[in-house]
Parts: structure tokens; C-alpha cells; sequence
């Protein structure tokens, strides 16, 4: 999971932010002004700072802000100058936006705001719906408003073509201060500031609702922010029926705001349509004369907290009842409270105003359980420690025992003089030097600090209890720990304290001393807060020092992420556990603990032990005898024949030693039959591939053999547990493999692919798959199941494996095997967890009548009123569980507005009758309508993979390579699932996760792409035309041009793939292209040639050979859509090939190929005249789609 | 590079050769020829060595023999500790194969255990994987296993069958992530000069403070003779299967994956060699 961010202020008013991976608060060096109130999402903070102006940060990402700006150049054709810009005084201006209604000369464009920058001059776009125009972009129409067509005609009289520019945000990283351009409507300054309601509505994309609280009471929202626009336009007043002081604002349609008597206002009416919401309803506060101060919202909760400081949480929110029931009061004491993503909550304590985090906040339990401190230091304050910490890196020394804080490091300073004056000296020089000047702080008020001061003189005044510390009910400290551990330090503080000498010079020395001592590593409030109020204003003039526990202001956790497996180092801090995150941050593919010498001690000294105790007495007798195992249950079988249902039936497996000593193993199914007693039996080594099939009625897999692939009929069985199943299969892929010799993580050579349900495979490849004429037919390769769920991988020879989630993450593969449930073989390390969110759709259908308009009541011939898309299955809301018991539910049902066609305001789409094509708008003609609902699940798992954050993808490929190339920089190129083309950079075989992502401009969004062998990079934008980057090598690794290549007549091309030299692509009606005439001198290639049909996918490698996911294909027992197939034939000089051989399938979605640079050994054979494959092309079908299931259960 | 679940097959398959010779003390009918066998190192004497016994009972009259025990240069041998570690504590840098006496009378009742069937060496196994299971995890995994799950570990150190028995035990070295490790690590330290039979205390695999503890923290809290500074000369070994892993290496992953399969860690500290 990639990290994000807690923002928090401190009393002075200085930003920081915490990183949920991270250990320490750094501070927002940037912020020039202090801030009182931050409020954060995932993309950028808001804040107000003490100018009282509002303040934005946008993360800084590595696919830029764009916006195209556009506009048309409209020419009338006379006889005598032919087209020019002369229009008839009836026609459009000469320029105008693409109505014609508007004039849009290029000079009235001008950049919003300072913070834009133009980034090249205006051009003409020559791509007209995905064809290029070659003529100057120009579109020909016999008058305007008309058809516009590409070629010029007899009748064409009025032509005219866009002209685009693209302006660029380039305020990133950095506050800058949103003008306040209504002055005279904006009379006093803001005081509150919140931001959400992301999840109201997809678009416009990044579309957030900033609501605002004037010095005065009143209720502001700032309009029009979205992706394209992250300042937002606009302020628009929201009447209150009082004077407001805080409001807040949840990622859905949640707003809450406190009034000055101490009473909530809750925001009704909220919606796709309306962010501002239409009323409010008035909830009183929790505790009658005790008024509410502060009120923070989630998307299902509330929380606040009165002004006795006590917490409370509201209980029923959701969106349907946004007020809630009633009040819960919960512990602690607060100052304030935030919620972030996932209802997480944060709080300030009123004692210590330390940062809290309520822990164990999960969807059945909203409440949490207890307040956990944060406690971790600023970042200058571990200067020290993380400079001995980087050095003991680089000595090697990567595990705990030896690696303690500073005190270590001052012990080995004691040995060696110069380094004591490193570790010692140097390091706090630099804090003083960043310290600003003394100073009172401005933020706050006068009163807030001296109640700061009385409450640290109420902990002078009880220092002998423990002060406060990591959870309320148990207070513990750790720093006097720390100050035991850092006593050898003392030796040092005479050269020490003359550093910071001048500012201590009113204190009495031993206090100095321990304080020093104890300093650098940790916060030592207990010795300063001994001195007076004077010192602590001293105290204050250095304000990155060590003595102070931070104080905290406000604290937003819009844009912190955690969920329940996150791990936060945030509670207590120790360097082995940073040093471990830092380690695994820095190198995806080699852990520390792979590497280290005990390991490989350990390694070497067994195998030689066991040469040392065995080599020489291999023929002594083994004192136990091997014998064969057999281990039997009972399960459930898919009958083979007619009337197929599930049959009760014994199961055993038989493992015994093989011939070569490897073991061996086979499987008996025992059933009866008409009262005889029968069995079936399956050799081990024979089995290709086991496949789990989970859904919510039944545990089942199904066992393939080359045989079975050929009838598309596999062996399915079903056990009673998932345990049960799981054993099973964990103990089946083990034989499977030991019977094959597999084991281990996979080659780099591995042919990966993906089922539709996300299930990864992987197979080895042998010297013979790519022979030609006589390869290994491709039904017989075994795979085996690596952890994780995917919807897209890819592969080079280099080991360099990617992946693409439902959810668009993109996940890098560790070099690992296994995960995925416990017992698979796997590896120890380099499994981690992984989770994938997808959609669950059901339509809501209706018909009209006269009477009563659209009703649910449908014809007695009508599908059920809740439906799947096709109408056969009844689906309400109620009976619709997630695809598989891994899945959980994580949203409720919502409309979906994002459907093919579009839909109305209300989600609906109309059509004639069911079923038809659907659109829209309602028109006289139609009777019906339906709508889709969606629900998102997830599910978590464990396999080999490790997020690549933060860009969400759509697309991924990487360099193919030759048998024995060394490519230092693999290139690989990814689309991010906005269509934004992107390059990685820092990819090589051992960071195989790579550094980061440089954008590629482009004027449209893409879908696909594909680098060959030379770089030859080739794409597909999401109108469905072809384009071709040019000059691409490994020095200029984004290229310098796009080459637009025109689609094969009347198609829309959907996916692109690129080998050696061959490029194929694919059309969204399934027909297979492939590229004629393509050279090195013209890279381009000449024309398209159809290949086959009924293709979804290709996969074309680094030999040329040509692999795709083909639907409908035909096996003796039954029809397979989704089957890995591979074209034969395809020898160099004949790269198209000449037929067909079927594979594994079908419920397969993906596959790639581009690791196998194995060369097949070269043998001569009289030619190919007779061959036993098929010479058949794909064969079509009309018969009715399966269901994409693997096996079609 | 090798992967950690090979470390778990080589300790699993790791044989030390031995040479069983009849003591001169016993009597028989003919001279016994000295019997040669491949021992499991994470295996028990006596549920290994049927076939000695039946080696020698042809030699023998019925009514000389009593229970055998077996000895090695005048140290009776516990069948109840695993062979490995007899070995390693007797018998290391000493010549292969190792030269065991056979003995059918005289039972030394004062340091060796009756072992009357394999029942015994079970009962005995399955109450240390208990004892062990207790410190790690206090015993929740080992009593939320069925009596088959018991006897799945039990028959796979019986029969020698890797899989059959990491199926199983693999969930006695599950922890929870954020724990770091077990609860306490199960280890014994076995000394050959001392008369206690061995050292064993609760130890956890990470410090109060969050850092990783390797074996040397161990020993430095347990046997700190057992480490020396850089200058002086080698006293000890610290064995462990064999081997002498660096003291860096975290006791965590020693536990995982060099845990004898009743899940103790069994170290041998002997004298170093003086060569």
C-alpha cells in the first residue's frame, strides 16, 4: 500500500505531515507564514493560513496537470479566393468554440491564475475521430452547423479545423495563496476550512466540495474544483440560521457545522447535483448546557467534542439518516477531533495536546477502542540518530541487537575521536542555524499559551507520576528509557554543551548536563520543564529543540489512508524497525535479511555439512525405510456424463518414489455407479493445471490434464470446507510440482497469465514450446498458481514482471512464489499483502404504462425487475453476495452514472424494449428503462507482489529481450487509467520496480501499448486509432513524436502488441491485425492483414511468437471462451504463421509470453507437409457466450 | 540464492553415518559384524534403530538380552534427546562414521530412560512439540489441532515424510505479524561438561525496546562464556545441527527454521577444538 499523509499544525502555527510509513513528522519547510487550520485529502491540503487567506498544496505527481484548451478556425470556400476566413454575416465567427456559438479568438485565452503555465504555442490537431487528416486538420461540410467529413467533396462549401493548447499546473509541492477575487462579497477573513465530498461524484473527475467559516459566522463553499482546476473558482455563501464557528465535511454527503451556542447543523439535500445541499436541520448538543465546540465527519460517522473536552460519537449516521440517533459519550479528553479516510479519527488531547489515534476503527466497529498516542519525533530532532542509523548501514549491519539509538553511537565515538566530533558536534549545529528568531508566537492567542504554560506546570507539579504517555488508561514513557540508555553519552556533553552554550547560560549546569545527554535522541520534557517560565520562552527561541514535547494545534486526516492491516510505526519508536522499512523501501527485489552474512553462513555451512556427513556414505542403509503415502478423504465430483450433477465420492492420492527418484504420485476417484463400485484415476505427472473455483455455494477446483484440455472438460471436484480444499490443493500442487522437478520461484523465461476471476499462473517453458516445425503442443504445459489477484501482467526475460489490479493499482512481482493461501509452496520472504476492489453490477429494470408512468411491475414476459445485465438472473440488493467468499462488501449500493450510453439525472437509461440497445434521454418511443446499481468489494490476499504507488494503471509493457541480452535500463511504458501515456525510468533486472514515471505528452487518452524488441513502441487511444512513437532507443527512452497510423477500415482498434519485429493488434470486434510491411527504415509498416477473428487478447514475444486469449473455442465435450491459444508456423521469414494449437482455457483473460527468449534447437527437417495440428482457423461458434468462469462452473 | 525453505528440507534430511558395534561385554553365539546405518538427525535413537536391534538378536541368546541401550565412548546415549544433537554434543570433529556400542544388559538406569515401545518416544515427542507450542504461542495452536493433526506430525518424524509433517507443522510456526515473533522461543542449551542436563529459560525473540534478538543475545544472557571477545582465543562451539551459525543471526528465524521437529531449537556448546 503506498504510503500517504497525516497533516498536523503545532502551536506556533508550523505545518508538518506524517507519513504512514514513515517515523517522524517533517515539516513543511515551504510554508513561509504560520498556518491555524489545515485540511487535507489524498491530493492536496487547504489551509488558512495567519493572514487569514486560504493557502493550497497540491502533491506534487508525476502525470501533470493538464488541460487542453481548444478552439475552431471556421473557413467558407468563395470562387474566388477558394476557402478563406471570409464568412457570411449569417455564419459563426472565423473563430469559435465548436458550437459556433462562441467567439474564441487564440488571444482571449489567458492562463486562470499565476500559478498555470502554457506549454508549447497553439497547434492544429490532424487526428479527426481517430483518423488522421494529412490536411492540415482541416474537416469539410456543405454548411455549418453540419456533418463534418475528412475529405473534401464537390458540395463542400465550409470547412474547419481545432486548434489546441495545453496549459499546465505547475503549483506543486508548494503553498500558494488562492486569491480572493470578491473582496467586496467576502467582507471578513475565514476561520474554518474543511474539504470532502469526493465520493459524491466521479464527474467531473476530482471533483471536492471546500466549505468555508467566516470570522462572522458564515458559511461559505467554493465551486468548480476538480482535477483540471485544483484552485476551485469560485466562493458561493451557504445562509445558516446562526453564527457558525467549525464546520466539517466527509468524503460523501456528509456536512456537519457547530454553532456558537453549542448547537450542530446538519446539511441536507447534499448530491451529485446540488455539493452545496439545499437545508439544515438542527441536532442538540450531547450534554444539555454543555455546548459543542468541535465536530468532525466521516462518511458514516460523527464525532465531537463538547467544551468540557469530552468526546462524543454519534451514533446511525449514514446517508440515508445523515443526523444519526443519538450521542455516545466515549473517553478521553480532546481539544479537537478529524476524521479521515475509512472513518479513521484523529484527536488532539486537551493535557499533553499530543496527536492521538483511535485505534481499531473498522466498518462493524465505527467507535474504535482506545486512544493510542502518536508518538513519534520531528523530524530534526532525529538528525542524530539517523545519521548513525544511515552509517550502520552502510557498514552492513542491518538487524537489531547491535543497532541501538544514539547512545551506541556515542559509545563508538568514545573509540574514535572524529567520529565522536561527527556524531556529537556537527549535527546540532545545523538545527541552531535553521532556527528562525525568537519570537512569541502569533497563531495562537495569548490565553492558549499561558493555559499551555499552566498545563505544563500542573505536570511539574506531579512529576513523580508517570507522565502521559502512549494510551490513556496505562501511562508509560519511554523516555526514561531512553535516558538510561543514553547515560554513556555523558562523556560527551562538555565539548556539547559549548555548542549550545549562550542559550543555556541561565540555568544551572547539571540540569544542562542531563538535559543534554538525554537530548538528541528523544524528548526529555521532564528536565526542562523544570526551569521557569522564562526558560521555557528560551526554550521556545529554539524551537527545533530537543526538550519539548510538539504541541499540536489541529491535525487532518483527509488524506491519511489506513486500513486495518496497515502497519504504523507511529507508537513507539525504535531504530531496528526503521532501519527494516527504510531497507525494504530502498529495494524491492533483495531484502536485507536475503543478503546477510548469518544467512549465507548458514547456506553454506549446511551444505557442507551435509558433504562432510553424507557424501561418503550414500551406501549406508537409511535406517527408515520409504514407502508410499496415501492420504484419502471424501469429496464431491462433477459427474462426467448426462444428467451432470455433484456426486459423493472418495478421494485419494498415492505418492510414491518415481523412477529417477523424484516423487510421483496418483490420484483415484472412487464413485458408484448403478451400485458398482468405480474409480477413475489421473497420473500425477500428468495433471497441467489445478484451478480454484471459488463461489459462495460450494468449495471447488478443477484438475485439467492435456486430455481434458482438449475436451474443455475438467475433472471438477468440491470440498466440504475451504479448508478442506485448500489442503488439498496446497498438498496437490506440491505433487504436481515435486513430479515435475518445478520448484522455486519462477524462471525469468515464464510465460504468466491471468483467469478472469484474477488468479495468476505461471509456467515454465521448455526449449521444445517454441520448436518449429514439431512444438510441444501448448495443452500439455503445466501451470501453477502464484498468490495474488491481477487483471493484467507482463513480462521480459529479465525477470522484470508487472501487474495490473482491478482496481488499477499496479503491483511489481518480488521474485517470490506462492502466498495465496497457506500450505501452497512458497517462499519465506518477499510475500506480501494484496488487495484488489472491483465492482458487483445488478440493473434495476422497469416498464412503463399508462396509468402510473415507470413502474416496477413488468410484463409476465418481462425479466425480473432486479437483474444481472442480461435479465436471466434475478439480483436484488438483498440476495447479491460478493463473487467469492474472499470477497467483503466495502460500499453500499450506489447508482451508476458511468455506464455505456449514459443515463439521465436519475441513472436511468431508456430503450424500446428489454432487451435493446439503451441510451440516455427518454424519448416518445420508449416503454422500458433500467439502471445499474454498483457495489465494491474487496478482497485481500498475499502473493509475490509489492505495490509500485501512486499512478493507477491501465495498461503496462516492457521491453522484450533477446536470448542473452543485457539491457541495463529495461524500458517500460504504462498508461494510467486517465489514458496519460508514462515511461518508467530506473527499471533494471534487479530493480525491477524501477524509480519513476516520466509523463509523455499526448493529445488523447490511450488504452494500450506495446514495446518490440528495438523499441518500437506502438499505442492505441481510446477513440481506437493506432499511433507509433518515434525516435524511442535506449538513450531517448520517451521518444520525440507520435506518428498517427490509420486502423484497418472501419474497426476500433483495443490493444496493441509488439515482438521481435512482428506487431499485431486487436479490434474491439475480436479480429486479429497484423502489420505489413514494417522495416527498420520504415517502422511504420504499410497496411493491415486479418489474421483470425474471435481474438481478445494478443501476446506476441520476444521470438515473434504470436499467443492470444481467444473466445469460443471448440473441445469435444463442451465450448471454451477465454483459451490461451498459439499460432504455429510463424518462422522468421513467415511471421503470420499458419494455424492454430489450443491451450488452457477457457475463463482465461490475459497472458504474456514476452519472457520466452528460448530458442528452440535448431533441427532440419523436410518441411511441413503433414502436420498433426490443426490447420483450422479459429473456429466460430454461435453459440451463446459461457460465463467467463475458468471452467465454466 | 538459496531459499529459506531449502535450510528446512537440509535440516530435515540431514544423516549422520554410523557404525553400531556390539559391546565386547555382551555375549553371543558368533561374532556380530559391526552394522552400518545412515541416521535421520532430527530422529530418535530408539525408533530408528530396529534394525541394529534385529542385527544383533540373530548373534544372541534370547535370555542375554534386555533392553538395548546404546553408548558412545562410555556416555550412555539419551534416546530421549534427537540424535543430531547426541552427536553434535559427543561426537563433533570426531571421524566418520560414529562408532556406537550396542549393549543388551547392565541398562544404566541412573542416566538413560526405559523405552519400552515407540509409544513411549511419541508420548515423549508430542509433550515437548506441547511444552514448545506453550512458550510460543501458549498453546493455542497445538490444542486447537485434532488428534489427527497430532498424529499427522507424529507419523511424518515416524515415517521420514517431509511434507506430511510440514503440513502440519508449519501452523506451530505461524505468529502474528505484528509481534515480530513468538511469544518466548523454545530452545535448550546442552553443555557436555556440566551436570545440569540443560539450560532453558524464557526468552523472547524481540526486545522490550522493538529490537530483533539474535543468538548472541541469547547466549550473552544465558551462557556468556560461550562468547568470546576478538582477541582471545575460541573456547566454545556453539553448534547447532551441525553447524555454528554467526551470532548476529536473529533467534526468531532459528527457531523457524532450525527447530528440531518437536519445535525446541537444541543448541550444543562443546569445547572448541585445540588444534
Amino acid at each position: 500500500m503506498p504510503s500517504s499523509l497525516l497533516w498536523a499544525v503545532d502551536v506556533y502555527g508550523r505545518v508538518y505531515s506524517l507519513s504512514t510509513s514513515g517515523q517522524q513528522w517533517e515539516h513543511c519547510r515551504d510554508a513561509h507564514l504560520e498556518f491555524k487550520r489545515v485540511a487535507a485529502v489524498q491530493q492536496c491540503c487547504w489551509s488558512i493560513a495567519c493572514d487569514h487567506n486560504i493557502y493550497l498544496y497540491v502533491h506534487a505527481s508525476e502525470v501533470p496537470i493538464r488541460y487542453q484548451e481548444e478552439t475552431y478556425e471556421n473557413q467558407r470556400w468563395n470562387p474566388v479566393d477558394g476557402f478563406s476566413d471570409r464568412l457570411l454575416p449569417s455564419d459563426r465567427w472565423q473563430w469559435s468554440d465548436v458550437t459556433g456559438l462562441k467567439h474564441q479568438p487564440l488571444v482571449d485565452f489567458q492562463l486562470p491564475s499565476e500559478n498555470w503555465e502554457w506549454e508549447a504555442d497553439w497547434y492544429v490537431d490532424e487526428n479527426f475521430g481517430g483518423e488522421p487528416t494529412e490536411k492540415g486538420g482541416w474537416t469539410y461540410a456543405i454548411d455549418f452547423p453540419a456533418t463534418y467529413t475528412k475529405d473534401k467533396k464537390w458540395n463542400s462549401c465550409v470547412r474547419r479545423r481545432r486548434w489546441i493548447r495545453y496549459r499546465r499546473y505547475k503549483a506543486q509541492d508548494t503553498w500558494v495563496k488562492i486569491p480572493s477575487e470578491q473582496t467586496e462579497s467576502l467582507p471578513d477573513p475565514f476561520n474554518d476550512i474543511t474539504c470532502g465530498g469526493w465520493e459524491i461524484t466521479e464527474e467531473p473527475r476530482g471533483c471536492l466540495a471546500l466549505w468555508a467559516v467566516s470570522l462572522q459566522g458564515k458559511v461559505w463553499v467554493r465551486c468548480g474544483i476538480n482535477h483540471h482546476n485544483p484552485e476551485g473558482s469560485v466562493w458561493e455563501e451557504v445562509p445558516v440560521p446562526g453564527e457558525v464557528v467549525q464546520i466539517s465535511c466527509g468524503p460523501g454527503d456528509l456536512v456537519w457545522a457547530v454553532l456558537w451556542e453549542g448547537h450542530l447543523l446538519v446539511r441536507e439535500g447534499i448530491g451529485r447535483d446540488c455539493l452545496k445541499g439545499s437545508s439544515w436541520v438542527t441536532v442538540e448538543s450531547p450534554s444539555p448546557g454543555v455546548g459543542v465546540v468541535h465536530v468532525a465527519v466521516g462518511v458514516n460517522v460523527v464525532w465531537a467534542v463538547t467544551k468540557d473536552h469530552k468526546v462524543w460519537f454519534r451514533r446511525g449516521v449514514n446517508s440515508h439518516n445523515p443526523c444519526g440517533s443519538g450521542w455516545i459519550g466515549m473517553v478521553g479528553e480532546m481539544v479537537m477531533i478529524n476524521v479521515g479516510l475509512n472513518d479513521q479519527v484523529w484527536a488532539i488531547g486537551f493535557e499533553d495536546r499530543a496527536v492521538y489515534f483511535r485505534q481499531g476503527v473498522t466498518a462493524s466497529e465505527l467507535s474504535g477502542k482506545a486512544w493510542k498516542v502518536v508518538s513519534v519525533p520531528r523530524d530534526s530532532e532525529r538528525s542524530h540518530s539517523s545519521a548513525s542509523a544511515s552509517s550502520l548501514q552502510s557498514a552492513g549491519c542491518f538487524f537489531g541487537g547491535e543497532v541501538r539509538l544514539q547512545s551506541q553511537a556515542s559509545v563508538l565515538s568514545d573509540a574514535d575521536p572524529e567520529t565522536e566530533r561527527a556524531g556529537g558536534e556537527v549535527v546540532p549545529t545545523p538545527e541552531i542555524g535553521d532556527a528562525p528568531k525568537p519570537r512569541i508566537p502569533k497563531v495562537t492567542s495569548d490565553s492558549f499559551i499561558s493555559e499551555l504554560v499552566s498545563d505544563r506546570e500542573g505536570q511539574i507539579s506531579r512529576r513523580d507520576v508517570p507522565p502521559a504517555g502512549p494510551s490513556i488508561p496505562e501511562e508509560d514513557h519511554p523516555e526514561k528509557e531512553l535516558e538510561d540508555r543514553a547515560s554513556p553519552a555523558q562523556v560527551l556533553s562538555p565539548s556539547q554543551s559549548g555548542g549550545v552554550d549562550p542559550q543555556w547560560s541561565n540555568v544551572d549546569l547539571e540540569e544542562a548536563q542531563t538535559h543534554l545527554t538525554s537530548g538528541p535522541g528523544g524528548d526529555a520534557a521532564e528536565t526542562s520543564s523544570l526551569s521557569s517560565v522564562a526558560t521555557y520562552n528560551l526554550a521556545l527561541e529554539e524551537p527545533y529543540g530537543p526538550d519539548e514535547h510538539p504541541k499540536w494545534a489541529w491535525v487532518t486526516g483527509g488524506g491519511c489512508l489506513v486500513e486495518c492491516h496497515t502497519q504504523l510505526n507511529w507508537f513507539n519508536t525504535s531504530i531496528s524497525t526503521a532501519l527494516n522499512s527504510s531497507m525494504q523501501a530502498m529495494s524491492l527485489s533483495i531484502t536485507p535479511a536475503q543478503t546477510a552474512a548469518w544467512r549465507k553462513q548458514i547456506f553454506e555451512q549446511l551444505s557442507e555439512r551435509s558433504k562432510r556427513e553424507m557424501e561418503n556414505f550414500m551406501h549406508f542403509e537409511q535406517a527408515i525405510e520409504q514407502s508410499v503415502w496415501v492420504k484419502k478423504g471424501t469429496m464431491q465430483w462433477w459427474r462426467d456424463w448426462k444428467p451432470h450433477k455433484w456426486v459423493d465420492v472418495q478421494f485419494a492420492l498415492e505418492q510414491f518414489s518415481g523412477a529417477e527418484g523424484n516423487k510421483d504420485g496418483i490420484l483415484f476417484i472412487y464413485y458408484t455407479f448403478n451400485d458398482e463400485k468405480k474409480y477413475l484415476h489421473v497420473f500425477i505427472n500428468e495433471v497441467t493445471i489445478l484451478v480454484p473455483v471459488l463461489n459462495d455455494s460450494k468449495h471447488t477446483f478443477a484438475i485439467y490434464t492435456a486430455e481434458r484440455t482438449k475436451q474443455r472438460w475438467p475433472m471438477r471436484l468440491a470440498a466440504a470446507t475451504e479448508l478442506e480444499m485448500h489442503d488439498w490443493l496446497a498438498l496437490l500442487s506440491v505433487s504436481c510440482c515435486d513430479s515435475r522437478g518445478i520448484q522455486g520461484p519462477p524462471s525469468k523465461q515464464a510465460i504468466w497469465s491471468v483467469t478472469c476471476k484474477g488468479d495468476i499462473f505461471v509456467s515454465e517453458p521448455t526449449k521444445e514450446l517454441e520448436a518449429s516445425p514439431y512444438p510441444t503442443p501448448c495443452d500439455q504445459m503445466f501451470w501453477r498458481q502464484v498468490g495474488g489477484h491481477l487483471r493484467i501482467i507482463e513480462s521480459n526475460s529479465l525477470g522484470v514482471v508487472w501487474g495490473i489490479g482491478y482496481d488499477h493499482t499496479a503491483w511489481v512481482h518480488t521474485g517470490g512464489y506462492g502466498g495465496f493461501f497457506q500450505g501452497l509452496a512458497s517462499s519465506t520472504d518477499n510475500i506480501y499483502t494484496q488487495t484488489d476492489v472491483k465492482c458487483v453490477y445488478i440493473y434495476e429494470n422497469q416498464r412503463w404504462n399508462p396509468v402510473t408512468g415507470y413502474t416496477n411491475r413488468g410484463l409476465p414476459t418481462d425479466r425480473y425487475m432486479w437483474s444481472d445485465a442480461s435479465g436471466l438472473k434475478e439480483c436484488t440488493k438483498n440476495n447479491t453476495k460478493p463473487p467469492s467468499p474472499n470477497w467483503t462488501w466495502v460500499s453500499d449500493w450506489t447508482i451508476d452514472y458511468a455506464v455505456p450510453g449514459g443515463t439521465d439525472r436519475e441513472g436511468w437509461q431508456y430503450a424500446a424494449d428489454f432487451p435493446a440497445s439503451y441510451h440516455g434521454n427518454k424519448t416518445l418511443k420508449d416503454f422500458v428503462r433500467r439502471r445499474r446499481w454498483a457495489r465494491k468489494c474487496k478482497l485481500t490476499t498475499t502473493g509475490p507482489w509489492q505495490e509500485v504507488p501512486p499512478i493507477p494503471l491501465s495498461d503496462i509493457t516492457i521491453l522484450p529481450c533477446g536470448p542473452k541480452s543485457t539491457v541495463e535500463q529495461v524500458s517500460l511504458w504504462a498508461i494510467s487509467n486517465k489514458g496519460d501515456i508514462l515511461c518508467r525510468l530506473g527499471v533494471t533486472s534487479l530493480t525491477p520496480g524501477g524509480s519513476s514515471w516520466l509523463h509523455v505528452g499526448t493529445d488523447q487518452p490511450f488504452k494500450s501499448i506495446s514495446i518490440g524488441a528495438v523499441h518500437q513502441v506502438w499505442a492505441i487511444a481510446k477513440d481506437g486509432s493506432a499511433f507509433y512513437r518515434g525516435s524511442v532507443s535506449a538513450q531517448n527512452p520517451a521518444g520525440d513524436c507520435w506518428y498517427h497510423i490509420p486502423s484497418p477500415t472501419g474497426q476500433k482498434l483495443k490493444q496493441v502488441s509488439v515482438g521481435r519485429t512482428s506487431v499485431y493488434t486487436v479490434d474491439e470486434n475480436g479480429n486479429l491485425w497484423y502489420r505489413h510491411g514494417v522495416t527498420p527504415s520504415y517502422p511504420q509498416g504499410s497496411s493491415w492483414e486479418h489474421i483470425s477473428n474471435n481474438v481478445r487478447k494478443v501476446s506476441v514475444g520476444p521470438l515473434d511468437q504470436v499467443w492470444v486469449i481467444a473466445d469460443k473455442v471448440q473441445g469435444s465435450h463442451s465450448l471454451s471462451c477465454g483459451t490461451v491459444c498459439r499460432r504455429l508456423g510463424v518462422l522468421p521469414m513467415e511471421p503470420k504463421g499458419h494455424s492454430w494449437d489450443y491451450g488452457i482455457g477457457g475463463g482465461w483473460d490475459h497472458i504474456t509470453v514476452r519472457g520466452n527468449a528460448m530458442e528452440a534447437p535448431r533441427i532440419l527437417m523436410p518441411s511441413l507437409t503433414d502436420t498433426q495440428t490443426a490447420t483450422r482457423p479459429l473456429q466460430t461458434n454461435n453459440q451463446p457466450e459461457m460465463n467467463g468462469n475458468p471452467v465454466g462452473c | 540464492m538459496a531459499d529459506d525453505k531449502d535450510v528446512l528440507r537440509d535440516v530435515w534430511f540431514g544423516r549422520i553415518p554410523a557404525c553400531f558395534t556390539l559391546s565386547p561385554e555382551e555375549t553371543t553365539e558368533r561374532e556380530a559384524e559391526p552394522y552400518y546405518l545412515l541416521l535421520p538427525r532430527v530422529s530418535y535413537l530408539t525408533l530408528v534403530t530396529d534394525k541394529v536391534k534385529k542385527h544383533f538378536l540373530r548373534v544372541m541368546k534370547a535370555e542375554d538380552v534386555e533392553e538395548m541401550w546404546l553408548e558412545y565412548e562410555g556416555t550412555p546415549l539419551k534416546w530421549h534427546y534427537p540424535i543430531g544433537v547426541l552427536f553434535d554434543l559427543h561426537a563433533s570433529n570426531t571421524a566418520l562414521p560414529w562408532n556406537v556400542t550396542v549393549h543388551f544388559k547392565n541398562f544404566p538406569e541412573d542416566d538413560l530412560l526405559h523405552c519400552a515401545s515407540n509409544s513411549v518416544i511419541e508420548a515423549h515427542f508430542m509433550s515437548c512439540i506441547k511444552e514448545a507450542d506453550a512458550l510460543k504461542h501458549k498453546g493455542q495452536v497445538i490444542n486447537d489441532m485434532q488428534k489427527k493433526d497430532h498424529k499427522q506430525l507424529w507419523m511424518g518424524l515416524q515415517n521420514d515424510k517431509f511434507d506430511q509433517f510440514w503440513a502440519m507443522n508449519r501452523k506451530l510456526m505461524e505468529y502474528p505479524t505484528e509481534e515480530g515473533g513468538f511469544r518466548y522461543i523454545p530452545f535448550r542449551i546442552y553443555q557436555t561438561m556440566s551436570d545440569r542436563p540443560f539450560i532453558q529459560k524464557l526468552f523472547r525473540p524481540v526486545s522490550p525496546e522493538g529490537h530483533t534478538l539474535t543468538l548472541g543475545d541469547l547466549l550473552k544472557e544465558l551462557f556468556p562464556a560461550a562468547i568470546c571477545a576478538e582477541d582471545e582465543p575460541k573456547r566454545f562451539q556453539v553448534v547447532i545441527h551441525g553447524i555454528e551459525p554467526l551470532l548476529e543471526t536473529p533467534i526468531q528465524w532459528l527457531s523457524e527454521h532450525l527447530s528440531h521437529p518437536d519445535n525446541f531449537l537444541h543448541i550444543s556448546i562443546i569445547p572448541a577444538p585445540s588444534d
